[in-house]
């Protein structure tokens, strides 16, 4: 019990006390519980804790080794960061949803068997979905449907799978699946894919991602894909399936966010695309390609982070949300800008800032497994990064045409929370040493050789080149695009429509066939069983039964005379048809 | 401080200036490379000076061209009242 105590304890149940404070008070509180987090992550070192039998099974919520305690690290630390950006909201609800979202995060992270991550893993879906309610608008109580929807569908998958797990081997300790082609592996796999957004699974994150509210969103950013990937090194290391498809992730985010208007959809095809690479690294599987996974998952929480601070800033500051709309706010929110370019530096891996000595692993982790293909690949979508979000948002947000906003710079606790993520991100690029030696596996990478540099700043700045030459093509276009969430929205309808026309047309027809086949033939049926049937057959065997026993009880009527010579005689006969029987029965045994 | 230097890049004045340095950049940049050393290259391109210039310029318009063709072509982009719900 002293040895080690889980953090997510602090969230959950410290959660239950924030509605009761107010002003400083509360913010006090708000602040006290990560740092208490943080202070138990600190704290703790490997082994097995807080183990108790449920019903047959052990339930254990302290399965820690280096893995979970680096995402220890990271969940804390963004949620104090993330808390402070948040210190203006007045709304408690949120406060309280985004506590039991981290603890939920933390849950599934120390969670040393399947039903506690389950559980948890649903807190997390749950808990965050209110954040997305909390904006109160329509469209996002119709997208916070939507994701509560999916990740329910989701949740489902997971718990089939765990239960298929259990019924083959009964086990339900957390631990690395065998590649055995089970309809459990895939239905588990499937479930943890929704939650890392693996296409074609991950219309959910940019539909309801940017409806959020905007410090609701920066948690957001931070968990949900985050805990997935965790789960994927943990469970699926080395599924050759999951290198194509954080590949194809890693470009897919990058062609919509050419394509999108809205800036924190934008930024949300961009944790898409960054989650890719962690969940090729995960395919890979050798222990360079997981720790460059579990690296860039920590550098990409705070750099994310920090760009849906800054965009969120924006929003707040301004009201307005599409780039079409936004522009020349250089002038006011300098700051911001700044701030903003930190995080726009860190994602696209610009030497001394976390990503590059991330990022780097993950492709260096391609190239050593001898997988030139998809650390090209991988590379030319870094490109694409920051042609977004270092180049594209920026420019259109904050230079470009202006739009004539009157703006300001955002409360100070936002700009200090901004402040933390992009020290952070400066801080890991130019001493990786700490992050690295938080890394599962012993770390043999130096991702600061002359001609790594130099290339990684070739690709970067000729990018740029190439994003000043082609801007008229890039000017953002007052459009949304459809993803794969088409399916399901507008399919949706298409069921509907199905259901009203097409299906409601047979209904009558069957309805008339049946009246007009079946009823009309059951009536005829039963008219002839009623009329043939009943009356010749039913009734003539009883009647006629009736008839021959008043036949006979006449005829015995007749023989009853009443003169004792006629009973003595028939006395006389019967005894002689005995006799009779009897010497003939023995006459044909002898 | 930051916020001189801020204005200064964002003031339309300054862009040929802020071009000039730009491509002061991009030559010295192109230059380095074509100084270090390679001992860790693994394919062929690694050991190409200029390379990840190249390879950078080509994948941003690639990525730009390709992005907005299946945006304007393959009926991706659609106008905002799209859903309509």
């Amino acid at each position: 019990m002293t040895d080690w105590f889980h953090p997510s304890v602090f969230y959950i149940f410290g959660a239950a006390l924030i509605p009761f404070l107010r002003g400083k008070v509360r913010n006090a509180y708000l602040m006290l519980i990560p740092l208490l987090g943080v202070a138990s992550v600190f704290a703790m070192s490997s082994g097995t804790f807080w183990s108790w039998d449920f019903l047959g099974t052990v339930l254990t919520f302290g399965a820690v080794d280096k893995l979970s305690i680096v995402f220890g690290w990271v969940f804390t630390i963004m949620s104090f960061i993330g808390i402070v950006y948040a210190l203006h909201v007045n709304d408690q609800g949120q406060h309280v949803a985004a506590f039991l979202y981290v603890g939920g995060a933390l849950g599934v992270t120390f969670a040393g068997d399947y039903l506690t991550l389950f559980v948890f893993w649903e807190l997390m879906a749950f808990a965050s979905a209110y954040l997305v309610f909390a904006r109160r608008e329509p469209a996002a109580i119709r997208a916070g449907y939507r994701y509560l929807l999916v990740h329910t569908f989701g949740g489902v998958c997971l718990l089939g799978g765990i239960i298929l797990h259990y019924l083959s081997t009964k086990s339900m300790v957390v631990g690395p699946l065998d590649h055995d082609g089970s309809l459990a592996f895939y239905m588990m796999l499937v479930g943890v894919m929704i939650n890392a957004a693996v296409p074609p699974l991950h219309a959910w994150l940019t539909d309801a991602y940017p409806e959020g509210t905007v410090t609701g969103s920066v948690f957001m950013s931070a968990f949900t894909t985050k805990t997935a990937v965790y789960v994927l090194v943990r469970i699926f290391p080395g599924t050759e399936l999951l290198v194509y498809l954080g590949t194809i992730m890693a470009l897919y985010g990058v062609v919509y966010a050419v394509l999108e208007n809205d800036c924190r959809r934008l930024l949300a095809y961009h944790i898409i695309s960054q989650v890719g690479y962690m969940v090729a690294g995960v395919g890979i599987g050798t222990e360079m390609s997981l720790n460059g996974s579990v690296s860039h998952a920590f550098a990409h929480i705070l750099y994310k982070g920090l760009l849906f601070m800054g965009a969120g800033a924006v929003i707040e500051m301004t009201g307005r949300r599409k780039l079409t709309e936004l522009g020349g706010l250089y002038r006011t929110m300098p700051i911001t800008l700044v701030l903003y370019m930190i995080g726009g530096f860190a994602i696209s891996a610009f030497p001394l800032f976390s990503g590059f000595v991330t990022k780097s692993m993950v492709i260096a982790g391609a190239s050593h497994d001898h997988r030139p293909l998809v650390a090209l690949f991988l590379t030319m979508a870094s490109a694409g990064t920051f042609l977004h979000t270092g180049l594209k948002l920026p420019y259109y947000m904050f230079f470009g045409k202006d739009s004539g906003l009157e703006a300001k710079e955002p409360p100070l606790n936002m700009l200090i929370a901004m402040g933390m993520a992009a020290f952070m991100c400066i801080g890991i690029g130019v001493l990786p040493g700490p992050l690295y030696n938080l890394l599962p596996y012993p770390v043999h990478f130096n991702a600061y050789t002359g001609d790594h540099v130099t290339s990684a700043l070739g690709i970067l700045l000729f990018t740029g080149l190439g994003f000043f030459m082609l801007l008229k093509k890039l000017d953002p276009e007052p459009t949304i695009s459809i993803d794969t969430d088409w399916v399901y929205r507008k399919g949706s309808r298409v069921f509907m429509w199905l259901a009203n026309k097409p299906l409601a047309v047979g209904d009558t027809y069957v309805g008339n066939v049946y009246d007009t086949w079946f009823t009309r033939f059951t009536l005829f049926f039963s008219g002839f069983l009623a009329r043939v049937v009943d009356v010749k057959g039913i009734d003539g065997a009883v009647n006629g039964v009736a008839h021959f026993f008043i036949g006979l009880a006449g005829m015995l009527r007749v023989t009853a005379s009443g003169l004792v010579r006629n009973y003595a005689a028939t006395m006389l006969i019967g005894v002689v048809v005995i006799l009779g029987c009897y010497l003939f029965a023995s006459l044909m045994s002898l | 401080m930051i916020k001189r230097i801020v204005l200064y890049i964002g003031n339309p004045a300054h862009s040929g200036t802020l071009k000039k340095l730009s491509y002061v950049a991009l030559g010295l940049t192109v230059a380095a490379d074509f100084l270090v050393q390679r001992e860790h290259a693994m394919y062929i391109w690694d050991k190409i000076p200029g390379w990840g210039a190249l390879y950078g310029f080509v994948s941003c318009v690639v990525i730009v061209l390709v992005s907005k063709f299946i945006g304007h072509k393959c009926g991706v982009m659609r106008g905002e009242d799209y859903y309509n719900d």
